[in-house]
């Protein structure tokens, strides 16, 4: 007969794990309580829910002249913004990487893009919305700073991997510093800088649609004040225009980036 | 630009080979995207409505917008902003959690070494496309339109947004663990939840956290502008500080935002080096 031997658990949970999971549970307690988020709240909401679906649906495309100068809006800020923003990420992203430049330069501009980073698109465009006042030009300075954030960030990341040995050879048959850059620097990035501004145009589409809610142009201002004025089935039509919008944009940037694998 | 860099022609008299990286038909499909990138640019360029005057004096409005939120309103930061900042990393948190609801189920359904069946996986690649095409700020107004304004609604648009991305994610984890220890578990007559617990989930793991970690923080920037369409925390209080013209109150929030953002980015890096 097999004598059942006890063994310890070779792999017990440790104390730590333990107290993780405690501590992770004593929060979500206290984060319910404080928050007021009753079960009773979310019932009724539901019932408030069947309510709005009845009226968003069908929707309403009427006013399709509207939809239709505000999806181009949209589409007009997202590629003017993308277009600027890369470009001048183009530089930003060369001034920021750590092997190319001196501390000196390098240095603030890593501030510069950390900043341009840490804010959400909608704030900046609340910023901007001040600035320059209701419309699309608000709308495309956002992205064009949302797109620098990004674009130069990965970019200047992508520089400080590169192999140094193709970069002393063309040094060595005597080019300067832009020969250089274009032939030692630039073939060794191309690809994944393609990369990089094909997902930014993505994104950059997808947040024209949202900074109108601030004011700052496209599509999203719209949407905001048909939620505001319970205008619901025009809100639905909006929606489709605004995911259809998103399809596409996928489908092309799915292309491109074929193109050049 | 890598295409022309090699692409000088050479006379037929020294009869040496032409070399090239692409054929005709990839550069010229290149260099179609090009221009029609800068087609489209210039087009846009000439039909977009904007008034060039408003740009000339945008560095004039924007220095006075600053003089304005000089010096900042400290006095507003423990009345209003503090309790509005911790609603704020409430509902990024509670919305990072609750969006797992959704995610783990619909990443299982979408890896297609987990559930062989396409149309499975078809559906759940639709449900997590929809949740990530749309914006977190118009998940938050559909929200407030069904629960009202207030934090459940910005938690709900937090998770429902969360769901596409960690379930995207954590599915392309999935589909990149070793099959080999699967089998091995398999082999032994495991069941299918024991195949998951013992063989997926090992390898995964870190990924998964990772995962976790990296939309906890995106969470934590999107929640704090959730307000401004009335789902709770920092955002409300910005809203209005901004209706009211109170700029020494926007600039205080503002700073709080910062300050959050880069502290969460801190944490975030910390734990990443000890999980890794």
């Amino acid at each position: 007969m097999a004598t059942i031997v006890d063994r310890q658990n070779p792999f017990k949970t440790s104390l730590s794990t333990k107290f993780l999971w405690l501590g992770l549970f004593v929060y979500l307690a206290y984060a319910f309580t404080t928050l007021d988020i009753g079960w009773d709240r979310f019932v009724l909401g539901l019932d408030q829910g069947g309510r709005l679906l009845d009226r968003l649906f069908p929707p309403n495309f009427t006013r399709w002249e509207l939809l239709l100068h505000d999806l181009i809006e949209s589409l007009q800020i997202a590629i003017i913004a993308s277009v600027a923003g890369i470009f001048i990420s183009l530089f930003v992203g060369l001034m920021a990487a750590r092997n190319m430049m001196p501390n000196v330069i390098s240095i603030p501009v890593r501030v510069f893009i950390a900043l341009c980073r840490t804010f959400h698109p909608v704030i900046i465009a609340i910023l901007f919305v001040k600035a320059v006042g209701f419309g699309a030009l608000a709308g495309i300075l956002t992205l064009t700073v949302a797109s620098i954030g990004f674009v130069a960030k990965l970019f200047a990341e992508a520089i400080e991997e590169i192999s140094f040995k193709q970069v002393e050879a063309i040094r060595a048959t005597g080019a300067g510093f832009i020969s250089t850059i274009v032939f030692g620097v630039i073939p060794q990035v191309f690809s994944r800088f393609i990369g990089f501004s094909i997902y930014q145009l993505d994104s950059n589409l997808r947040n024209s649609t949202m900074v109108g809610i601030v004011g700052a142009g496209g599509l999203g201002g719209t949407l905001f004040s048909a939620f505001q004025r319970f205008d619901y089935d025009f809100v639905t039509a909006i929606l489709l225009a605004i995911i259809a919008l998103i399809l596409v944009g996928e489908a092309l940037s799915n292309l491109v980036r074929r193109i050049f694998q | 630009m890598k295409a022309d860099a090699v692409m000088t022609p050479v006379s037929h008299a020294t009869e040496s080979p032409k070399w090239q990286r692409f054929t005709l038909g990839q550069r010229s499909a290149r260099y179609m995207v090009y221009l029609i990138i800068v087609m489209s640019f210039f087009a846009s360029l000439r039909t977009v409505e904007i008034i060039p005057e408003f740009l000339l004096d945008a560095p004039e409005q924007l220095a006075d917008m600053f003089r304005r939120m000089w010096p900042m309103d400290f006095a507003a930061y423990p009345t209003t902003i503090h309790g509005a900042m911790l609603d704020t990393l409430h509902i990024a948190t509670l919305g990072t959690l609750l969006s797992l609801i959704l995610a783990v189920p619909l990443a299982l359904m979408n890896a297609n070494n987990i559930v062989k069946s396409s149309l499975v996986n078809w559906i759940a690649k639709f449900f997590l496309v929809a949740s990530r095409s749309v914006n977190s700020l118009i998940w938050a107004l559909l929200f407030v339109a069904i629960f009202g304004p207030g934090v459940l609604a910005g938690v709900l648009a937090v998770a429902l947004r969360s769901v596409g991305f960690v379930g995207k994610l954590f599915s392309e984890a999935l589909e990149e663990v070793n099959m080999g220890s699967v089998e091995a578990i398999r082999a032994t007559g495991a069941s299918f939840t024991s195949v998951l617990i013992k063989a997926y989930w090992p390898q995964a793991k870190p990924a998964f956290f990772s995962i976790l970690l990296f939309r906890w923080d995106i969470n934590v920037r999107e929640s704090a502008v959730l307000g401004l369409v009335g789902a709770g925390g920092i955002g409300v209080v910005l809203n209005d500080a901004m209706n009211l013209f109170q700029w020494p109150k926007v600039a205080m929030v503002l700073t709080t935002i910062f300050a959050v953002v880069l502290l969460i980015e801190f944490i975030v890096v910390q734990v990443r080096k000890r999980l890794m």
